[in-house]
């Protein structure tokens, strides 16, 4: 045919290290990654485990007095061993190891790293210096002359981020253990405020009809552009979708208020349950209130 | 002569933006009733299911249901909404509007608990209801798992977990593929058969035809334009094309084509 190249097509166009993709490509393949990751976490809630065999009501509650420990605890031992806790309680759930020590760690540098790394300096934490990285001349700045990590920095910075993942740990093991709307309703049941459940479970369930609707525009844009589109033009066009966005989540906050009030709504959310406790869940209790006194032990006896 | 459930005095409605989208209606509905509400999209059909379901209060005219008025004031009253709740439900158009639940057993329980009644009474109606419509398997499924069809039946579910007398239905077929379409309508014919009052907005006149035994017209310009029953109503060919509910296009055959009215809707063979 005229015109036509012979062998593979060229790229439209080529970055520095790898060819470029296009934002509609990379928005609809996040798109489908977080429909995947929900769906993901949800099989794992459904799975044949210790963990989810337990009654919602009492892994919320022993899981808060976990998150507790790790809050109050003084020894960098406590923190290990419960951090250890939570791998033996991800592998009874099984949930692959690798999969939930990524989930974790992966927040960790982000959340903590930024308070963590400057507590390690003199400057921040006095105390014994271990390394000294820097000598500033005497009386350029008000700061110590030497710049040392010490110390009491790093234990102060383990401690935050071994506080930090330990926590996290647990929080997500219960997340993923557990299916989203028994979550919520064991955290009714518990008399957490109940409109506040209520509007995390709409919100929850509405994210999934936008994310379809938002992967039909990108898809209905794609199947109307041949080529690269010009940076501007992309901003643009996605501005007025967001707008275009907006206004229809406004459409269906209203219409979806309307189909609550026309069965009974009237401001007071009312939610029931069908949790029945069983062996399992008296064993665990004993097995965490059994965890939270040795600590307790622990603390005592290490002062 | 029996006291309508619903009466309707020269209702308008006009949206806060300032559209108007009824006019003058004057509308009647008897208790056991089967009654479809015939227009073309953005006639008003949905607004004035909104209006007779008490989530929209007429701007022109009055609307009384059960003997007291439709007003912002009477619903005031927690026993008088309480009561009108329990007996009237609205399906609505897009089933995502109404399944706001996280998963569909509590989407089914929602009314029910939301009417005070006892758990142990709402457990057993939620169960009666799952197994009416065959959807028990589905119990523990979030919304957003469901095919449209089981969209659906979980939303009809959630109607039937409250058993009102007065069932609301914005075109609820719309969207089906025609197994769904079927056993939607068998559903209803069994409500009218349980002697439940029906008010069904639609522009399929077949399912019009096969449902109601009266058909109340919108025209497009938000005003009643006939009301009757299927059979005098749905042979007006002129009054269906000037109300847009009947389009005429080419109907192309080997070697030659013609141009008539024509109906698309329900499939219906025989």
């Amino acid at each position: 045919m005229p015109g036509q190249t012979s062998g593979r097509p060229r790229p439209l166009r080529r970055g520095l290290f790898r060819p470029r993709r296009d934002f509609v490509a990379s928005t609809l393949a996040d798109l489908t990654e977080a429909v995947q990751r929900s769906v993901f976490a949800e099989e794992f809630a459904r799975r044949n485990g210790w963990l989810q065999a337990l009654d919602p009501r009492v892994k919320v509650l022993t899981f808060l007095g976990f998150l507790l420990l790790c809050a109050l605890t003084h020894r960098l031992e406590v923190l290990a061993a419960l951090y250890a806790l939570t791998l033996v309680l991800a592998a009874l759930a099984r949930i692959p190891l690798g999969f939930f020590v990524q989930r974790v760690w992966v927040f960790i540098p982000l959340f903590t790293g930024l308070v963590a790394v400057p507590a390690i300096f003199n400057w921040v934490t006095p105390g014994e210096p271990l390394v000294t990285l820097l000598h500033v001349p005497s009386g350029w700045t008000f700061l110590p002359s030497d710049l040392s990590i010490t110390a009491q920095g790093l234990r102060g910075a383990a401690f935050l981020v071994a506080r930090v993942a330990t926590s996290v740990s647990f929080a997500v093991l219960l997340v993923l253990t557990t299916p989203w709307a028994r979550l919520l309703k064991a955290l009714a049941v518990l008399r957490f405020p109940t409109v506040g459940i209520l509007i995390l479970g709409m919100t929850y369930r509405y994210l999934f009809v936008f994310l379809r609707v938002v992967g039909d525009l990108f898809l209905a844009r794609k199947s109307r552009t041949v080529g690269p589109t010009p940076p501007g033009e992309q901003r643009r066009w996605v501005a007025d979708r967001l707008g275009y966005l907006a206004g229809r989540s406004y459409h269906l906050g209203h219409e979806a208020y309307l189909a609550m009030v026309s069965r009974g709504w009237s401001g007071q959310a009312r939610l029931a349950d069908d949790f029945r406790l069983g062996w399992r869940d008296g064993a665990w209790a004993a097995f965490a209130l059994g965890v939270a006194a040795l600590v307790a032990l622990w603390e005592v006896g290490g002062r | 002569m029996t006291e309508p459930l619903f009466l309707l005095r020269g209702v308008g409605y006009r949206y806060p933006d300032g559209r108007q989208a009824l006019v003058g209606i004057d509308l009647a509905v008897e208790p056991g009733e089967a009654l479809a509400l015939l227009g073309a999209n953005g006639s008003g059909k949905s607004t004035l299911l909104k209006v007779l379901d008490a989530l929209y209060f007429p701007t022109e005219g009055e609307a009384w249901a059960f003997g007291a008025p439709l007003t912002e004031r009477q619903f005031r009253d927690e026993a008088f909404a309480y009561a009108f709740r329990r007996r009237v439900g609205l399906l609505f158009q897009d089933a995502d509007v109404q399944l706001f639940s996280p998963t569909v057993w509590d989407e089914v329980a929602f009314a029910p608990l939301q009417l005070g009644l006892p758990k142990g009474e709402v457990q057993e109606r939620v169960q009666q209801a799952l197994d009416a419509l065959g959807i028990a398997a589905l119990r523990d499924r979030a919304p957003y798992t469901l095919s449209e069809g089981e969209k659906k039946k979980v939303a009809l579910a959630s109607l039937l977990s409250l058993d009102p007398e007065v069932w609301l239905l914005d075109e609820p077929t719309a969207g089906l593929d025609p197994r769904s379409q079927g056993w939607t309508i068998d559903f209803l014919l069994s409500l009218v058969e349980r002697g439940k009052t029906l008010v069904l907005a639609t522009h399929e006149l077949e399912l019009a035809e096969v449902v109601a035994r009266r058909v109340y017209v919108l025209g497009e310009d938000h005003r009643p334009a006939a009301s009757g029953p299927p059979d005098e109503v749905l042979a007006d060919e002129a009054l269906l094309l000037q109300t847009n509910l009947l389009h005429q296009h080419r109907h192309p055959h080997v070697g030659w084509e013609h141009r008539h009215p024509h109906r698309h809707g329900v499939a219906h063979f025989h």
